[in-house]
């Protein structure tokens, strides 16, 4: 009886249908990645797919074929797993688009290393053609990939700086164009001769490994998560490309509906930020060099509640108010309450300006997306860097649910857990009103000196509710 | 047919599914469903378990060992993360606490969390 069971486990038949539950699966479980109620359950049933793909694989005739590959096939998996585990475990909340880079970088490194195996062992034999245009077009694009990832990590974990580097003028482009044509024609060259070297393909992985790295250094910090989203695609279609090279359905369906949903997603992501695609890849957006003044804030003990009367009083008579959000905004979903009364200051005649703190939420870009979803001009949006020296000529700020990113102990406080943190310098302006549930300490645990501030008054409440008050009030004024 | 007509047919409507599928995302779900799509590419691992019991040479089972590894931690780091991040965009009365950063992130509050991570 478990002779017959393993025997009808091992057939190709049962394989196969495996194959399609598990790619079924996976498009199932990311359809429900799409809406916020189905999301966790679809994350898992895309999960079991894979496992179900995995498991399916390993029941192949033959898999075990040969000394020490069960050995080193459990090997691999526990590598990845002792690595994968605690990575994902332990990665704070905020380092979270790093992480995803990496893990998209390792994806697309696994591709371009099974590529350079397949060309090895079967270069020169029966090797058909067109499993060699795909294996070196996964070969080319795994590369990027890896690389690109990787500098993508490198800006997000700030060991490289965030703005944008890169060579001067057009020279830029052509240096990618240049490696992008070395890549191609090699490849053409590799797939069309008959006995090339096996350097070849190594140059290939280098060409497109440089190209990975010229790719993504000219793109500034911001942008990383949508660069990050196409470097997805790029894996998902290098996937697909080794699946069609080992004609393999799962390969093939997993990574192509990567590659045109991550398309669409990049898309997508680029437009959330009022960004376009081409425009992020030609790099160079964001990022100066701050020069932050000291200043003295002396921490009283007293903190003043205001109302929100008072408040739409100040903000109507102000000519310059900068609206600084952070988590708090998103989590009462005030956005567009807030883009509410930016209107009705605005019909009164008032500057309104954003300060976006590049931590402020809990991913790069929170803050730009929320803002972007409520139909905030992009122009408004100011990056830390470009709205602190605007903070002395400014009348009010408005501190909706940020804290930490406030901070004057940032800078003045050397004991400060925080302490060399670049901060919004929301202390030079003329007065701050902060806008904020209770007196509780940010996410960073630590006393807020701003609160104390003579020129600081606070209106505790509901971000959305304290908005809409005072949206009210303005308008009636 | 010849297998590769089927194949690259197959390539076309998954193509196609993959557009319909993501049609429309909320912003907020923006990175977890590009982490989640992150660890279905992690697909490959399959790439490297079908060559490992062809491969000969000790840098072909060198190469190999990595590319399962690399995919493996793909896949699993992917839907691991994409599962925390989740877990954020669920209810929480008190959003100020470190709980959210998970269970073995036991630094939240702390100065080494401070130099990098958000505020509230």
């Amino acid at each position: 009886m478990t002779v017959v069971g393993t025997v009808f486990l091992q057939t190709t038949n049962f394989i196969d249908a495996c194959y399609i539950v598990a790619f079924g699966l996976m498009i199932y479980g990311m359809s429900g990645l799409t809406g916020p109620r189905t999301a966790v359950r679809g994350n898992q049933t895309a999960a079991v797919g894979m496992a179900v793909a995995v498991v399916a694989t390993l029941l192949r005739k033959g898999e075990f074929h040969g000394s020490g590959t069960v050995v080193l096939i459990i090997v691999g998996l526990l590598i990845g797993t002792a690595v994968g585990v605690p990575a994902a475990r332990n990665v704070k909340m905020t380092a979270m688009p790093q992480m995803v880079a990496l893990f998209n970088g390792v994806g697309g490194g696994a591709v371009a290393l099974i590529a350079w195996v397949e060309y090895r062992h079967h270069f020169g034999g029966d090797w058909p053609l067109r499993s060699e245009g795909f294996e070196l077009f996964g070969a080319i694009v795994g590369s990027i990939s890896f690389w690109g990832s990787g500098i993508a990590f490198g800006k997000l974990q700030e060991i490289l700086p965030g703005r944008p580097i890169k060579a001067p003028g057009r020279s830029q482009s052509l240096i990618n164009l240049v490696l992008l044509i070395v890549c191609v024609v090699s490849a053409v060259v590799l797939a069309a001769g008959t006995h090339s070297q096996g350097l070849f393909i190594v140059g290939i992985l280098v060409a497109a490994a440089l190209l990975g790295n010229m790719l993504v250094l000219p793109i500034g910090g911001a942008d990383m998560p949508v660069v990050i989203s196409l470097l997805n695609a790029f894996t998902g279609l290098s996937a697909a490309a080794t699946g069609l090279a080992l004609s393999n359905p799962v390969m093939i369906v997993a990574g192509m509906i990567v590659g045109a949903s991550g398309t669409i997603l990049t898309d997508q992501m680029a437009k959330a930020m009022n960004r376009s695609v081409p425009s992020i890849i030609a790099g160079g957006f964001g990022g100066a060099v701050a020069a932050p003044v000291g200043g003295a804030g002396e921490t009283g003990g007293t903190v003043r509640a205001t109302s929100a009367a008072d408040v739409a009083i100040q903000l109507s008579y102000a000519r310059q108010v900068v609206i600084a959000p952070g988590y708090g905004m998103a989590v009462a979903q005030a956005q567009h309450t807030v883009r509410e009364l930016e209107r009705a200051l605005e019909a009164k005649g008032v500057t309104v300006k954003y300060a976006i703190h590049p931590v402020a939420g809990r991913m790069p870009g929170h803050m730009n997306v929320l803002l972007a979803e409520a139909d905030v001009p992009y122009d408004l949006l100011r990056e830390m860097d470009d709205i602190n020296p605007e903070f002395p000529r400014t009348d009010v700020v408005l501190v909706i649910g940020a804290n930490d990113v406030t901070n004057p102990a940032a800078k003045n406080e050397p004991g400060s857990p925080i302490y060399g943190m670049p901060i919004l310098e929301v202390d030079h302006a003329g007065s701050v009103i902060v806008l904020k549930r209770s007196m509780a300490s940010g996410f960073a645990g630590i006393d807020n000196p701003l609160f104390y501030e003579p020129k600081t008054t606070m209106l505790f409440g509901d971000a959305k509710s304290s908005v809409s008050e005072i949206t009210s009030e303005v308008q009636a004024l | 047919m010849d297998p590769l007509v089927i194949d690259i047919a197959v390539l076309v409507l998954a193509g196609f599914v993959g557009f319909a599928v993501i049609s429309k995302v909320p912003n907020t779900l923006h990175t977890p469903l590009m982490s989640g799509t992150n660890a279905i590419h992690g697909i490959v691992v399959l790439g490297g378990l079908l060559l490992m019991s062809e491969s000969s040479g000790i840098l072909e089972k060198i190469l190999l060992v990595i590319a399962v590894a690399f995919g493996t931690i793909n896949v699993i780091g992917g839907f691991l993360v994409t599962d925390r991040m989740l877990g954020m965009f669920k209810a929480k009365p008190e959003p100020a606490k470190s709980v959210d950063a998970g269970s073995s992130g036991g630094a939240d509050a702390s100065g080494g969390e401070a130099a990098g991570g958000s505020r509230s």
